[in-house]
């Protein structure tokens, strides 16, 4: 589709959470390489540990120390590694039993191919060279064919010096934005500093932008209808808090603006005018940001000078 | 206890990509269809309901905007689930059986086509011990198909005949997105081969419920909604038995599932292995079709699929080619959470 726009769009987040006193023990307990399990209620071991028993819901604090070797209890052959997983090369995502533990823990297995995996297999953690804190401190299983770890574990107070209280959990998420037929033909009049609305087919109202659907019908709007470039504002307020990263100096007023031939007001910064003149029915036109490749939208809007729009006119709008 | 039936059905034809459309216009269609089928229009509807997630397209409050679609002003009743469509349906569902609504339009959208599925659906996953390894949602579907060929449940010629089964019923599916002769591929996660998993494509879904007369009156033959449950499994992957799912077991024995045979079961299984699953928990004989439509194997439209098998067994009812159907939807990994509702035509009732 040539007339729909397409442009890559991050989204990236990096969540802090809070640890629990169990979660924190466990986390901890991985930094310094010993691997804890909570004992639920009927004396299984759970590794990794929760707060509440997934039976019963009782609260879990009774913290134990298991070994940190393992057996395989299933296992997926991963040929192409994806960003963020454990390892850059081959590997298999194995559920592992942790020798003392009741349940399994799932990570990566580093192993030469699928052929050297297999369920019941014997492994053990391979701890990452820096540790903070996080389920990536065990950076991998890897073979083993020692001796097993005791199957009673040990109890532990899961206190440690300087213990992890949260974590960062970054994320990234890439995508292909496309606003689709209505808002491509909005962003691209845009760059010709014109303003393009649709009109519903059943209210005959023009939406700006248009996002392709008359919200008060809930039918397709299709028919294009260039609007303004002078307006009316509807109302508006002054701000008086700077906002990160933008060089505007404040106080200064942000506005709804009814677009001549519109029966939807967009928003805008009001400029060209003191901030305390700034009225209802004061007359605008937009102004165009010069710089080239900046933003395609006007940079702001200032008094053309008309008198007032009289209240009934815009009425509606507000 | 009042009667509710679902009593009209739509969705989009499902497609790799729809760049052309926003969410929108990709729900509109959907939604015009249904309502005209009953000829109801929005503000003659109790209550709305809708399923969709941001993260698919990477849009912060996509499903106020698909609102437009609807026809939101003057102010409607509506409610919106993060979930698939199908716990949209189950809102709506109580709202009617409170007596708070007689009609309610139940939809749900997924655009899936803008990022990577199998990297998005790591952002559901528990923040502490697993979401920080990536696992996708191939490699977790993985891991329990192989839990499920060591235990001897299933193999991989057996999985592909799930899968060329459920695409083989789907040529005669016109919404469906992958039919016929689909090859096996190459493993993507193995054991799964690329003829295990879904399409990931874009797609939407709506359904109306009406109470009692109501339903009788906009329907020739409402699928009544003769129960309805869903149940959750623990979080932690390795506190299950991922062979098993107990929770489905549970949802299907308090929507009544095993109190009479059915004929049709639509199981919202997006990996083959996962059907090898339900089909054993829901214990479905060879003589129930499942699947008729070729299920989530076809069309797999993230948050729609779970409701999509709610319409299409209720379809089947409203055709008169279905007595007593079993409608299945999941979410979450390995079938972590499970939702089944049997449907009934009118005679079956009587």
């Amino acid at each position: 589709m040539t007339d729909v726009l397409s442009a890559p769009l991050v989204v990236e987040f990096p969540f802090t959470r809070s640890l629990g006193p169990v979660q924190s023990a466990f986390l901890t307990g991985l930094r310094e390489r010993t691997v804890l399990g909570v004992r639920t209620e009927d004396g299984t071991v759970l590794v990794p540990p929760v707060e509440y028993d997934p039976v019963t819901a009782g609260e879990l604090r009774e913290l134990v120390e298991v070994a940190p070797t393992g057996t395989v209890t299933t296992w997926a052959w991963n040929p192409s590694p994806r960003r963020g997983q454990p390892l850059d090369t081959p590997f298999a995502w194995v559920l592992v039993r942790l020798d003392g533990a009741g349940t399994a823990l799932l990570h990566a297995l580093d192993a030469p191919g699928p052929d050297a995996v297999h369920t019941g297999m014997r492994v053990r953690v391979r701890w990452a060279e820096t540790r903070t804190g996080a389920i990536t401190d065990i950076a991998c299983f890897e073979p083993y064919d020692g001796e097993p770890g005791p199957a009673e574990p040990t109890p532990h107070t899961g206190e440690f010096t300087d213990p992890v209280t949260r974590i960062v959990a970054p994320a990234r998420l890439d995508y292909v934005h496309t606003p689709g037929r209505a808002q491509s033909a909005y962003l691209k009049a845009l760059e010709g500093h014109r303003t393009v609305g649709e009109r519903c087919p059943a209210c005959r109202k023009v939406y700006v932008p248009p996002r392709g659907a008359c919200p008060t019908c809930g039918v397709a709007t299709a028919e294009q209808v260039e609007v303004g470039p002078r307006g009316t504002v509807t109302t508006f307020c002054i701000v008086n808090i700077k906002a990160k990263n933008l060089d505007i100096e404040v106080p200064y007023v942000y506005a709804h603006i009814a677009l001549d031939g519109a029966d939807l007001a967009l928003h805008g910064r009001i400029a060209g005018i003191p901030y305390d003149q700034v009225r209802m029915g004061l007359r605008v036109e937009p102004v165009w940001s010069g710089a080239a490749g900046g933003s395609p939208h006007p940079d702001h809007y200032r008094p053309t000078g008309e008198p007032d729009a009289d209240y009934d006119t815009y009425k509606e709008l507000v | 206890m009042r009667d509710v039936a679902i009593v009209a059905f739509a969705q989009s034809a499902h497609r790799r990509r729809t760049d052309e459309l926003s969410e929108v216009d990709l729900l509109m269609p959907v939604l015009h269809e249904v309502l005209g089928a009953t000829n109801l229009k929005a503000n003659e509807i109790g209550f709305t309901c809708s399923g969709s997630a941001d993260y698919l397209a990477g849009r912060a409050f996509s499903f106020t905007m698909a609102l437009d679609g609807v026809g939101a002003h003057p102010p409607i009743s509506e409610s919106h689930v993060e979930m698939d469509g199908a716990w949209a349906l189950y809102e709506a569902w109580v709202k009617i059986m409170t007596g708070e609504a007689d009609t309610a339009l139940v939809y749900a959208y997924g655009k899936s086509s803008p990022g990577q599925v199998r990297d998005v659906l790591t952002r559901q996953l528990d923040p502490y011990y697993v979401a920080p390894l990536w696992p996708d949602s191939v490699a977790l579907a993985a891991l329990q198909a192989q839990a499920l060929i060591d235990a001897g449940a299933t193999d991989e010629p057996a999985l592909a005949e799930v899968a060329a089964r459920n695409r083989f019923a789907a040529a005669d599916n016109p919404y469906a997105q992958l039919t016929g002769d689909v090859p096996a591929g190459g493993h993507l996660v193995r054991p799964l081969r690329t003829g295990d998993c879904p399409p990931i494509g874009d797609g939407a879904a709506a359904v109306i419920l009406a109470a009692g007369d109501t339903a009788r009156a906009l329907c020739e033959r409402p699928a009544w909604i003769r129960g309805i449950d869903h149940r959750i499994e623990a979080h932690g992957l390795g506190v299950r038995d991922l062979t098993d799912s107990p929770s489905t077991r549970l949802a299907a024995q308090h929507a009544g599932a095993f109190e009479r045979p059915v004929d049709t079961a639509e199981l919202h299984a997006p990996f083959t292995s996962q059907e090898v699953v339900l089909r054993g928990v829901l214990g479905l004989g060879d003589d129930v079709a499942v699947n008729p439509s070729g299920g989530a194997l076809a069309a797999n439209p993230i948050m729609a699929a779970g409701l999509i098998r709610l319409g299409e067994a209720a379809a089947r009812i409203h055709r008169g080619q279905s007595d007593r159907a079993l409608a299945h939807a999941t979410s979450g990994p390995c079938l972590q959470q499970n939702l089944v509702a049997v449907l009934e035509g009118e005679s079956a009732h009587a």
